[in-house]
């Protein structure tokens, strides 16, 4: 029964099936409380963690949203289940850290992980192309690094422990969240005040997290697997998310295409382009896109942890120093293009810099 | 026989490994892995490169070994 299971997730149908549950479910979560165009995405919801942990002050963005910790739970379940959960770190955990930091300031200059930008493009958000086109092209200058020898070296095996801390963390949150503590900031106007109940969240975070762990969907490796070796299994998953989650949005009367009056996004090209070209680079280097770490993570692999405190840690940076893109919005009847200030200019530049720096010097030759 | 150690290497390491031995064309050679995604992966490229893979158990991950058809 496992192997039958495991063979059939390791088939084309196993991928576009797990594309389609998060393309839709992703498209429903937003009709059914979770912000446009935001029913599933995992920056923005590691954003609004940090937020509620206080870890940043934008008042708006600030809820332990259940689908992260369902994300990382659900693939503990899966990997414990199929004998696949192992404790595993030491692969340049440091260097994880500071791209997952990078990678949430290209994120949130973009206002979404490539999760969202699936999900955006699915509702008709014509800036998410900008977004996927950088995607591409950081994942592009990823592949260049990947094929001149870039590697972070090797993760060795490790104690149980080291494996739990992510999945552990996680459940304390979901604890901090199904308790009510009275600490937890919580948004009162803004995206993080909306939200689908919290119940229906989780469930469907952790059936993805199982299908996801099962399939080792990840976003970025559907583009980097494309451009490496032409191999398509991963992009059909991907594929199946953003049609899949465009019908629903049709059956549902969410689809309004444009670059304009988009929710919770800016048409501030250039940026656009070049936040999620930064993103597409640190999850290159490191490996995989912020939903794949997350599964990593529940599945023993504490360098994914690693990253995915950092893109928590950069989360609250870019929010405390104002490194965050600013959507568009309506000053007296005309449309106000927002996108990044000048001190997310600089740190989106920074970011490449720093990317550009390890993709250079990270190097081994590898027998 | 060649043997290639890609324990450790997160994706997409163990398939770059792979497919450059291919490349060289050192026919048969056997790859290493410690984790079923690295398996999977690696029996993914070795098809799409019309060469034939076996696996076996082999400590806490896979010996593959890779050939021409």
């Amino acid at each position: 029964m496992k192997q039958t299971l495991t063979h059939f997730f390791s088939t084309r149908w196993g991928i576009i099936l797990t594309g389609c549950f998060i393309g839709v479910f992703g498209a429903l979560l937003s009709a059914w409380g979770n912000p446009a165009n935001m029913g599933i995405c995992v920056a923005c919801f590691e954003r609004d963690i940090a937020g509620a942990l206080g870890l940043h002050r934008a008042a708006v963005v600030q809820y332990i949203r259940p689908e992260i910790p369902g994300f990382v739970l659900g693939s503990m379940i899966a990997a414990l289940f199929f004998g696949e959960f192992k404790a595993r770190s030491g692969s340049a955990p440091a260097v994880r850290f500071v791209l997952g930091f990078f990678a949430m300031i290209g994120a949130l200059a973009f206002l979404g992980c490539p999760w969202r930008a699936v999900l955006r493009l699915a509702g008709g958000d014509l800036n998410a192309l900008l977004g996927i086109a950088g995607l591409t092209a950081g994942i592009a200058a990823g592949v260049g690094f990947l094929k001149s020898g870039y590697t972070l070296g090797r993760a060795q095996g490790n104690r149980i422990p080291s494996g739990l801390i992510m999945p552990v963390f996680m459940a304390v949150l979901l604890v901090l969240l199904i308790t009510g503590f009275p600490k937890l900031l919580r948004s009162e106007s803004g995206p993080g005040s909306m939200s689908a109940p919290v119940i229906i969240s989780l469930t469907v975070a952790v059936v993805v997290g199982f299908l996801a762990q099962r399939t080792r969907f990840c976003t970025m490796g559907a583009v980097r697997d494309v451009i490496l070796m032409r191999d398509t299994h991963l992009v059909s998953g991907v594929s199946a998310m953003l049609v899949s989650a465009f019908l629903v949005n049709l059956a549902l009367g969410r689809v309004a295409f444009g670059f304009l009056h988009q929710p919770v996004a800016h048409s501030s090209h250039i940026w656009n382009f070049l936040g999620m070209a930064l993103a597409g680079l640190a999850f290159t280097l490191a490996g995989g896109c912020p939903g794949r770490q997350l599964f990593l993570s529940g599945e023993g692999d504490a360098d994914s942890a690693v990253f995915v405190f950092g893109m928590i840690a950069g989360a609250g940076m870019a929010h405390n120093f104002g490194f965050a893109g600013s959507p568009d919005r309506l000053v007296e009847g005309a449309v106000k293009t927002g996108g990044l200030s000048p001190f997310g200019i600089a740190a989106v530049i920074a970011g490449l810099a720093v990317c550009l720096v390890f993709g250079f010097t990270m190097r081994e030759k590898i027998r | 026989m060649k043997e290639i150690d890609a324990r450790g290497l997160s994706c997409p390491h163990p398939v770059i490994l792979v497919t450059t031995a291919i490349k060289e064309g050192e026919f048969p050679f056997t790859l290493i892995v410690d984790t079923v995604t690295a398996r999977e992966n690696v029996i993914r490229a070795v098809k799409m490169k019309h060469c034939s893979v076996e696996y076996s158990p082999e400590g806490d991950g896979f010996r593959l070994e890779i050939n021409t058809v």
